[in-house]
């Protein structure tokens, strides 16, 4: 009795929460769905008197949201291919085989991670001025790439420290040399930390802001992040395309969310029990 | 290229001490190893450890990013101190440290403890607290924005229940930015840790709680004596991602309040932010970043150390 009173509480509880939690989202997308008429009328505050799916196209469209997506696709796709390739790379090596310093390196390289990126904007900035990569997707992709590449390397590593050695040995032994041994026999067996990084560095790299902001100028090669600032600015009081323009802003995150979510959530919680 | 000596072993396990002498010795490492280890790092080193290091010294340059920066020594750091923004910034960066790192890691805590049992159900309590953390910042700083705005969603709930003296322009009050501000990041932020927490609960040994309880142990004292100790890994980890999150925190204020009304938002990143790309004073903004790195390394070792002794 006692414990069937508790389980309903906890079931009560928790369920008035998650709903709290979630009223946020579920309000913008309501909202992107009405009229300006009608929230100027009964505010942003009120319930909906209207629907209408032209917000959308607005935000698409005359918002460019369009064209920031194909950006952050350009800088995303790559960046997140290139850090994961190189990270793999370099954590086979340092997992694998005694290169001298190793340990040294791996925290190096760890540490520049965790390293305030204020402390690089400038020099960022000025640097990709100097190489001509200003206000390029170029320049994002690399210094995404370039910033990642520690913690991605650390966490790759430490998976590939644990795999078994007598399978490295039985290739050794038939004639595999390191690149093979890489390609053949460590990396299929890293998938599951590959996918966990893949999923979580596309949501860093594709919800970025500050860096976009500081290596890109033109509003034409801004990604969804900045551009949907921008929006805020170009649809002042039309509170419906701002909510329209955040849904579509957050969408290819959630995909990716849904699609690995396992993976996902694995991937945050790689750090905390190593 | 590589031959049977040459192959490595796991790095912990123990080598024979005749082969770890000669391979001490050793042989040239593959050049493909060593491309390996090298072509990575100096993508790093371009993009992150050289500019890291121009931070320094431009912190110690008046800088306009059009003349060459001139040396002037510490005077940026003099300029500093009597720069009543800096110290309004930075005791909001302490306030955002503690409000915002302190309740997210009580939040995510007791979300996680209460979670961690599989039952029906908690899986999807657990995504809807979790679903924030997809978002990018500058989303969830949209989503509130709708909250605050004027007649928006808090005033309507103030005034349903009968408390509409205290509405008020929730982002534009210097009064309130700041804790405006702290609630979405927040929100996003519980999910994180909760997942962060689960994750070490999911690691104790179910054994360590069986023998507490035989040993006849409550709750209370098996939650004091057995999961907070058995965390401190997981504690360590929360700590830095909190310290370091907070100290990176901009973009959520940068689309909320852009650190006003009259810098009452303002934290040490979006000064540093603002004064290098709209003031274009570059020296003086590395100065500011400068300060900021000095900030999390003294926090995380703060910690390290302490935890260290502990351990001794």
């Amino acid at each position: 009795m006692i414990r069937a009173l508790r389980t309903g509480s906890f079931h009560l509880g928790m369920s008035l929460l998650s709903l709290l939690w979630l009223a946020p989202i579920l309000w913008v997308v309501v909202m992107s769905t009405r009229t300006f008429d009608d929230i100027a009328a009964n505010g942003v505050g009120s319930l909906p008197h209207s629907f209408t799916l032209d917000t959308y196209r607005q935000a698409w469209t005359d918002g460019g949201e369009l064209r920031a997506l194909i950006n952050s696709m350009l800088v995303t796709v790559p960046a997140v291919t290139l850090s994961l390739v190189l990270a793999a790379l370099a954590a086979f090596a340092l997992a694998r085989f005694r290169i001298p310093g190793r340990r040294t390196i791996l925290l190096l390289m760890l540490a520049g991670n965790l390293l305030p990126p204020q402390i690089l904007l400038i020099p960022v900035s000025k640097f990709s001025e100097l190489t001509g990569t200003f206000d390029t997707l170029y320049a994002l992709i690399a210094v995404q790439v370039g910033f990642g590449l520690g913690f991605y390397t650390f966490v790759l590593h430490g998976f590939m420290r644990d795999l078994p050695n007598e399978i490295q040995e039985a290739a050794t032994i038939d004639g595999a040399g390191p690149g093979q041994i890489f390609a053949r026999v460590i990396l299929p067996l890293t998938r599951p930390a590959l996918a966990a990084l893949g999923a979580l560095s596309f949501t860093w790299i594709f919800n970025d802001l500050l860096w976009a902001i500081t290596v890109l100028r033109t509003d034409d090669n801004m990604p969804v992040t900045p551009a949907l600032l921008a929006l805020q600015g170009q649809f002042v009081s039309s509170w419906n395309v701002i909510a329209a323009g955040t849904v579509i802003a957050a969408v290819p995150t959630l995909l990716v969310f849904l699609r690995f979510q396992r993976h996902f959530v694995s991937g945050l919680a790689i750090g905390a029990v190593k | 290229m590589t031959s049977v000596d040459e192959r490595v072993l796991a790095p912990d396990a123990p080598a024979p001490a005749s082969t770890r002498r000669r391979r001490r010795r050793g042989k040239p490492l593959s050049p493909l190893l060593v491309a390996f280890v090298l072509v990575p790092f100096a993508v790093e080193s371009i993009w992150v450890f050289w500019p890291a290091l121009q931070g320094f010294w431009f912190s110690l340059t008046r800088w306009d990013g059009l003349e060459p920066p001139t040396y002037i020594g510490f005077d940026n750091y003099a300029e500093l101190a009597g720069d009543a923004t800096f110290r309004g910034a930075l005791v909001n960066t302490v306030l955002w440290l503690v409000l915002f790192g302190g309740l997210s890691v009580l939040g995510g805590f007791g979300m996680a403890l209460l979670l961690q049992r599989e039952r029906r159900g908690v899986g999807f309590y657990r995504a809807a607290l979790f679903t924030p953390v997809v978002f990018s910042l500058v989303v969830t700083a949209l989503v509130w924005r709708v909250f605050y705005q004027p007649d928006g969603v808090a005033d309507e709930l103030l005034r349903a229940v009968g408390l509409e003296h205290l509405i008020r322009p929730w982002l534009a009050d210097p009064d309130t930015a700041l804790y405006a501000v702290i609630l979405p990041a927040l929100w996003r932020q519980i999910g994180y840790v909760m997942v962060l927490f689960l994750a070490g609960l999911k690691a104790i040994d179910p054994a360590l709680h069986e023998a507490a309880k035989m040993d006849g142990a409550n709750n209370w004292q098996r939650l004091w004596n057995v999961t907070i100790p058995q965390l401190r890994g997981v504690n360590a980890v929360v700590l830095s991602v909190i310290v370091i999150d907070s100290l990176r925190s901009f973009d959520i204020v940068w689309a909320l309040t852009r650190g006003g009304p009259y810098h009452s938002s303002e934290l040490l990143s979006t000064y540093m932010y603002s004064t290098a790309f709209q003031s274009l004073r570059l020296g003086y903004a590395s100065a500011i970043a400068v300060v900021i790195f000095v900030l999390a390394l003294a926090v995380i070792l703060g910690y390290l150390v302490r935890a260290f002794r502990e351990d001794a």
